[in-house]
C-alpha cells in the first residue's frame, strides 16, 4: 500500500478514516505491531521452565515460554509444517510443544525436536533450520520483570523506547516492600466493535468521567454508607464517587504527561483522603510500616508520593500502580479490538490490600461493572459512529495551543483535560506508518 | 368423640388425612410451610419474571441485608476475594447497580435491552428447615441495538425463609462463557 498518510493528520485533528480503513488497519499491524516494543507478559506469568502462556503480537499468535535453559523466548504459535496453532491452552507448563495434526515436536525454545516419518520428506529438509522451527521472535526484553518482544531485529533498545515511562513501571514495583510483584487474581477479558487506538485514547481522558460515568456517579452518590458491605462494595463506591469530582478539579488537579514514542501518564486523581492511601486507614499504615522496614523511611516516603493513575505505553499497554492493574490491548479487526485485564500482588504487604486490588478491579475493569460497561458504550457508539462522512476530520485539539515543555523531555497540559496524549499517540502513529515527512499534529514548542 | 363415625365412613384414607390436614395447617401458617420443590421454583420463576420486565427495586427487594450477588470470572472460581468476578456485589454495591439501572443516563442501557429468560432444572441442595440452596439452569436472550446475545449457565440461589417469605440470602450464577471476551454485561443474571 502507498498511501500518503501524513494527509490524515493535521494541527490539533485526525481524519476519520484511521479508525476505519481496513487497509491502514493492515499496515498498522506492519508497520507498528510488527516493528515496535510490543508488551507480552510479566516474568511472574512464567516463573519456572516449560511455563508458558499463549498470547498475541497483534493479529499473530505467541507463546511466552520459560526454556529449559530459563531464558524467556516468545516464539510464533505455528508449526513449520502445515501452519497448525501449536499450543492451545491459555497457560501451562511442558516440556515440549508437540502439534497435534502430524506429531512435529519443538523443544521450548521453539526449535524443531522431532519429525515423525521424517524419511518421507526430501532430502533437503533440515531440520535444524532455523525456519523449520515454532520461529523465535528476534528481540525479547524485560524491564524489571515486565516482558516486551518486538519483530523488529534492529530499532531502538528497550529502554530508549520506554524513556522516562519507566519511572511508571518502576512505580509499579517500588510499592511492594519486598521489591517483587507477582501477575495473580485471574484475568478480564472485554471487547468492543471498533478500533483499538480508541482504547488507549480514553485512558488518559480527565474529561470524559462527567458525562460517561454520570449514572454510576449518581447512584453512588445517593447510596446509604449504612448499607451492609463486606469491604468489597466500599471501594468501588468510593472509586465512582470520585469519578464525580467537580471540572474545576479535573482541568486543575490532575495532570496529564506525554512523552516520545506516544507514551503518556494521567496524574492521581485521587488524594490521601479519598482511595486507598487514606493515611488513617489501619490496613494503609500497617502497609507502610512493612515498606518503611524494607526499604526505609526516605525511600518509602519517596515511593508513595509518586502520585500517577493510567499510565500508556504505546501502542499496546495501560497499566496503574495504585491498584496494581495492566491492561493489554490486542487489535482483532479494524472495527474489533479485546483487552486483557491483569492484577499484581505486591510482595510483602498486607494480604488485604490483594483484596482491595480485586475490588477495584472489578469495578473499572470487570465486564459487567458500574463503569467499564458505559466505556465499552462509548467504543462502540465511536465506532457506528465514524462511518460517517458528515464529519471527516476528528477534532483533538484540547490543550492545543497551552501545552508546555516538561523537565524529562517530554510535554505536558496546562490543564489536566487536554487531548496532548492524543495527538502524542497519533504523531507516534504517524513516525511509525509514514515514509517521509511528519505533519505537526502538535502546537510548536 | 364426634368425628370418629364420620371417618369411619371412609376407611380408604383414614391414616392420611391427620398428615394432610397438618400441611393444610401449616399452609396458613406461612413461616412453618417447608421450602419445598415447588415452592423454590414458583420462587426463581418469579425472579426471572421481575428481571424480564425490569422491576429492578423489586427484584432488589428479594435480597436479604447482607445478601451477595456473585458472577464468576473463571469456571469452578473458588472465591471472590482473591480472583476477579464479572460481578461481585454485596449490599451495598446491588443497591448502587440497581439504583444506575434506573438511571435515564445509564448510557449502557441507551436503549434498554429486552432479555427473555428460561429457568430449567431446579433441584435442591443442603435443605434445612428455614433455608436451602437450589441450583437450576437458566438461558437468558438479550437484545439490544440491533444484536442479541444468549446467555447460559447455571445458577445457584440459596434462599432463606423469614416470616413466611422467602428471600436470597446469596446468588451466584456460572455462565458457561464467563472467561469469553465480553461486551458489557448490565443486566443481571
Amino acid at each position: 500500500m502507498n498511501l500518503d498518510l501524513s494527509r490524515f493528520v493535521q494541527p490539533g485533528r485526525v481524519h476519520r478514516q484511521i479508525y476505519t480503513d481496513p487497509a491502514i488497519f493492515d499496515l498498522e499491524m506492519e508497520r507498528i505491531f510488527g516493528t515496535a516494543w510490543i508488551y507480552i507478559g510479566h516474568e511472574s506469568q512464567v516463573k519456572n521452565s516449560g511455563d508458558y502462556v499463549r498470547s498475541f503480537i497483534g493479529r499473530k499468535p505467541v507463546v511466552l515460554v520459560r526454556d529449559a535453559e530459563g531464558e524467556i523466548r516468545v516464539i510464533h504459535n505455528q508449526c513449520a509444517h502445515r501452519g497448525s496453532l501449536v499450543v492451545a491452552n491459555d497457560k501451562g507448563n511442558t516440556s515440549e510443544f508437540q502439534c497435534c495434526y502430524h506429531g512435529w515436536t519443538y523443544h521450548l525454545d521453539g526449535r524443531l525436536k522431532a519429525v515423525p516419518l521424517q524419511h518421507g520428506y526430501p532430502r533437503d529438509f533440515d531440520p535444524k533450520n532455523p525456519q523449520t522451527a515454532m520461529v523465535r521472535l528476534p528481540r525479547v526484553a524485560s524491564y524489571r520483570g515486565f516482558v516486551f518482544t518486538s519483530e523488529a531485529a534492529d530499532g531502538p533498545s528497550l529502554e530508549d523506547f520506554l524513556g522516562y515511562m519507566t519511572t511508571s513501571l518502576d512505580d509499579m514495583v517500588d510499592r511492594a516492600p519486598d521489591g517483587e510483584i507477582d501477575v495473580a487474581g485471574g484475568v478480564f477479558r472485554h471487547a468492543y466493535d471498533a478500533n483499538w487506538k480508541l482504547y488507549l485514547e480514553n485512558l488518559c481522558d480527565a474529561a470524559h468521567p462527567w458525562f460517561t460515568h454520570r449514572s454510576s456517579i449518581d447512584a453512588a452518590q445517593r447510596q446509604s454508607d449504612d448499607v451492609y458491605s463486606n469491604g468489597s462494595g466500599e471501594i468501588a463506591i468510593r472509586q465512582m464517587r470520585q469519578n464525580g469530582a467537580p471540572y474545576s478539579f479535573w482541568e486543575s488537579q490532575v495532570g496529564i504527561w506525554t512523552y516520545p514514542n506516544g507514551h503518556s501518564y494521567l496524574g492521581d486523581y485521587h488524594d490521601d483522603a479519598k482511595l486507598v492511601a487514606a493515611l488513617k486507614d489501619p490496613l494503609f499504615r500497617e502497609y507502610i510500616a512493612a515498606l518503611e522496614k524494607k526499604k526505609g523511611k526516605e525511600e518509602a516516603r519517596r515511593v508513595l508520593e509518586v502520585r500517577r493513575w493510567n499510565s500508556n505505553v504505546y501502542p499496546n499497554l495501560s497499566f496503574m500502580s495504585q491498584f496494581q492493574q495492566l491492561r493489554v490491548v490486542h487489535p482483532i479487526a479494524v472495527d474489533r479490538t479485546v483487552v486483557h485485564t491483569y492484577n499484581f500482588r505486591l510482595k510483602g504487604a498486607p494480604e488485604q490490600m490483594f483484596r482491595n486490588t480485586i475490588s477495584f478491579a472489578n469495578t473499572v475493569n470487570g465486564t459487567g461493572s458500574l463503569v467499564l460497561t458505559d466505556d465499552l458504550e462509548i467504543y462502540n457508539r465511536i465506532g457506528m459512529g465514524l462511518a460517517s462522512k458528515g464529519a471527516e476530520w476528528i477534532e483533538v485539539g484540547r490543550g492545543l495551543t497551552s501545552d508546555v515543555p516538561d523537565a524529562h523531555g517530554g510535554h505536558r497540559g496546562t490543564n489536566s483535560t487536554s487531548e496532548i496524549y492524543i495527538r502524542n499517540m497519533i504523531e507516534a502513529w504517524l513516525g511509525y506508518m509514514a515514509n517521509g515527512p511528519v505533519a505537526a499534529v502538535r502546537a510548536a514548542s | 368423640m364426634a368425628r370418629r363415625p364420620k371417618r369411619a365412613k371412609k376407611p380408604a384414607a383414614p391414616r392420611r388425612r391427620p398428615l394432610l390436614s397438618t400441611l393444610a395447617g401449616a399452609a396458613r401458617r406461612p413461616a412453618q410451610q417447608r421450602l419445598d420443590l415447588h415452592r423454590c421454583e414458583q420462587f426463581l420463576l418469579h425472579e426471572a419474571r421481575l428481571l424480564d420486565e425490569a422491576k429492578f427495586d423489586d427484584w432488589l427487594a428479594l435480597f436479604t441485608p447482607e445478601a451477595w450477588y456473585w458472577v464468576p470470572n473463571e469456571p469452578d472460581q473458588a472465591d471472590p476475594a482473591e480472583t476477579v468476578s464479572l460481578i461481585y456485589d454485596d449490599r451495598r454495591l446491588l443497591e448502587t447497580r440497581v439504583r444506575r439501572l434506573v438511571s435515564p443516563r445509564m448510557y449502557s442501557q441507551e436503549p434498554r435491552s429486552r432479555t427473555s429468560r428460561i429457568v430449567a432444572n431446579v433441584t435442591i441442595e443442603d435443605a434445612d428447615s428455614t433455608s436451602c440452596t437450589v441450583r437450576s439452569k437458566f438461558m437468558m436472550i438479550e437484545y439490544r441495538r440491533e444484536q442479541q446475545r444468549l446467555f447460559g449457565g447455571t445458577a445457584l440461589h440459596r434462599l432463606v425463609q423469614s416470616n413466611g417469605h422467602i428471600m436470597i440470602a446469596w446468588k451466584r450464577v456460572n455462565l458457561v462463557n464467563c472467561d469469553a471476551p465480553l461486551d458489557g454485561i448490565t443486566v443481571p443474571f
